[in-house]
């Protein structure tokens, strides 16, 4: 059998929409959201390990390299499955809230170290000239420091935005109907026709995440001679 | 949570992390074959070669890994290549993740000094004996770490092997809280599991390392062999 006849056109054709609806509904919000939530949680545990605030800071770094040294599947089963059985705190969340949540916490430990490593590259001279000018720590880093410290970064921030966009298909394992999953489980599963649409979501990725990682690389080189 | 009933599971269990650990090795194997032949490919002068590893890495890189596995379980059949689940897992996730890993073998070949590349066609060595004797023995300790990532992202997705029909840990854990439940044991219980292996193969390739520097005369303390070095931000995954 040959590739095209294999390939069914109008199949393929009669469910892109379905497949391109589901990129937008969950796989886009799910980066778009999980990204937003990464950013900000990075920061804030960057911070808190920069400041060294006790007991919060050690804790932080416990977290970070046990989240980040665990699989996201079993990551969304915990947060789905077992979070609402905890007596007394624990709810049901929906399918995609705990999906958020766990990409963005993943992610967050990913990000605690890019913008560490953000803050280590602005140089100490212009700490010092903070504390001449006595500007309030909270300028310091909301006016000084972070702005070239994110800025240093944002290649790497992005690269990791691009990652997080290809992990998205992971919340199949708790049912959320991304991309892969319709493909998969309702067009592939009802039709018992697989090849055009995983080829389809393949390439719907394909064409996101390609141009997004050259922009990044532009961009990585654009800063770099800046 | 009341009744564990754990006991009547270990032996799944075990049978699981075998499946699991299993997995990850030979698809780590596998993968470190894809990166050697295609970053030393994307190398070469020769424009047949250079294009086809470029385009075979790109294309492995851009799209998801899921979508990957299952191209290869669903869509590879209907052209006539049939394989068990074992075997499409090993081949998806060692072209996906050597895919990243030619990345890495390509900059740790071209991080090596300009000199000792002169130096080993002064010394009128062949491509072939300069690359084995001089170039790749110095990039490898430059490659370990990243690899060490890459082993750690690849354990990190192998619980995906269950949705093509493998029995690995995942498996037995979501049969466990099918007809169990408890899953505020189980889930936390595979999390920590999955730790203490990221950290034993984080070990594993820490002494590598250290093996490989002290092949060129620079040793290592056996301290830094244990200290837990999570994956370094410059060197986790990119794009």
């Amino acid at each position: 059998m040959t590739v095209f006849q294999t390939w069914d056109m109008d199949f393929a054709l009669e469910h892109l929409p379905e497949l391109l609806d589901a990129f937008v509904q969950f796989t886009l919000v799910a980066t778009v959201l999980g990204s937003i939530l990464a950013a900000v949680l990075g920061l804030l545990f960057a911070i808190i390990r920069r400041v060294r605030v006790p007991v919060l800071a050690p804790v932080v770094t416990v977290i970070v390299e046990f989240v980040r040294s665990t699989p996201i599947p079993i990551q969304l089963f915990f947060v789905f499955y077992g979070f609402p059985t905890i007596p007394g705190i624990g709810f049901n969340i929906s399918a995609m809230t705990a999906g958020v949540l766990v990409l963005g916490v993943h992610y967050a430990c990913y990000y605690a170290e890019v913008y560490r490593a953000g803050i280590e590259s602005v140089p100490k001279g212009q700490w010092e000239a903070c504390t001449a000018l006595s500007i309030a720590p909270r300028y310091q880093w909301q006016r000084v420091v972070l702005p070239q410290a994110i800025r240093n970064v944002l290649p790497s921030l992005g690269n990791y935005v691009i990652s997080m966009f290809k992990e998205t298909p992971f919340l199949y394992v708790i049912g959320v109907t991304e991309m892969v999953t319709v493909a998969v489980t309702q067009i592939g599963g009802d039709a018992f026709r697989y090849t055009e649409v995983v080829t389809l979501a393949g390439l719907i990725f394909l064409a996101a995440s390609y141009p997004a990682a050259v922009a990044m690389r532009k961009l990585e080189m654009r800063l770099g001679h800046a | 949570m009341q009744d564990l009933q754990f006991g009547a599971w270990v032996d799944d269990f075990l049978a699981g992390l075998w499946v699991t650990v299993y997995v990850t090795v030979l698809a780590a194997v596998a993968a470190v074959v894809v990166a050697f032949v295609l970053g030393i490919a994307v190398r070469t002068r020769h424009i047949v070669p250079r294009t086809i590893a470029r385009i075979i890495i790109e294309l492995f890189r851009g799209t998801s890994l899921l979508v990957q596995l299952f191209w290869f379980f669903y869509v590879l059949p209907e052209f006539g290549f049939r394989f068990d689940p074992l075997a499409v897992a090993v081949f998806a996730f060692g072209l996906n993740f050597g895919a990243y890993g030619a990345e890495v073998v390509r900059g740790a070949i071209n991080a090596v000094p300009t000199a000792q590349w002169e130096g080993s066609i002064a010394l009128n060595l062949t491509p072939a004996q300069r690359m084995r004797r001089v170039i790749l023995p110095q990039s490898i300790p430059l490659m370990i770490p990243p690899f060490n990532n890459l082993l750690i992202q690849l354990l990190k997705s192998t619980p995906l092997i269950f949705l093509i029909f493998l029995n690995d840990l995942t498996f037995y854990s979501d049969q466990y809280r099918n007809s169990v439940g408890n899953e505020n044991f189980i889930f936390p219980l595979l999390l920590v599991i999955y730790f203490v292996l990221s950290y034993t193969f984080t070990l594993f390739m820490h002494v590598l390392e250290a093996r490989a520097n002290t092949r060129l005369g620079r040793p290592v303390e056996r301290r830094r062999i244990f200290k837990y070095r999570g994956p370094q931000e410059e060197e986790a995954v990119k794009v």
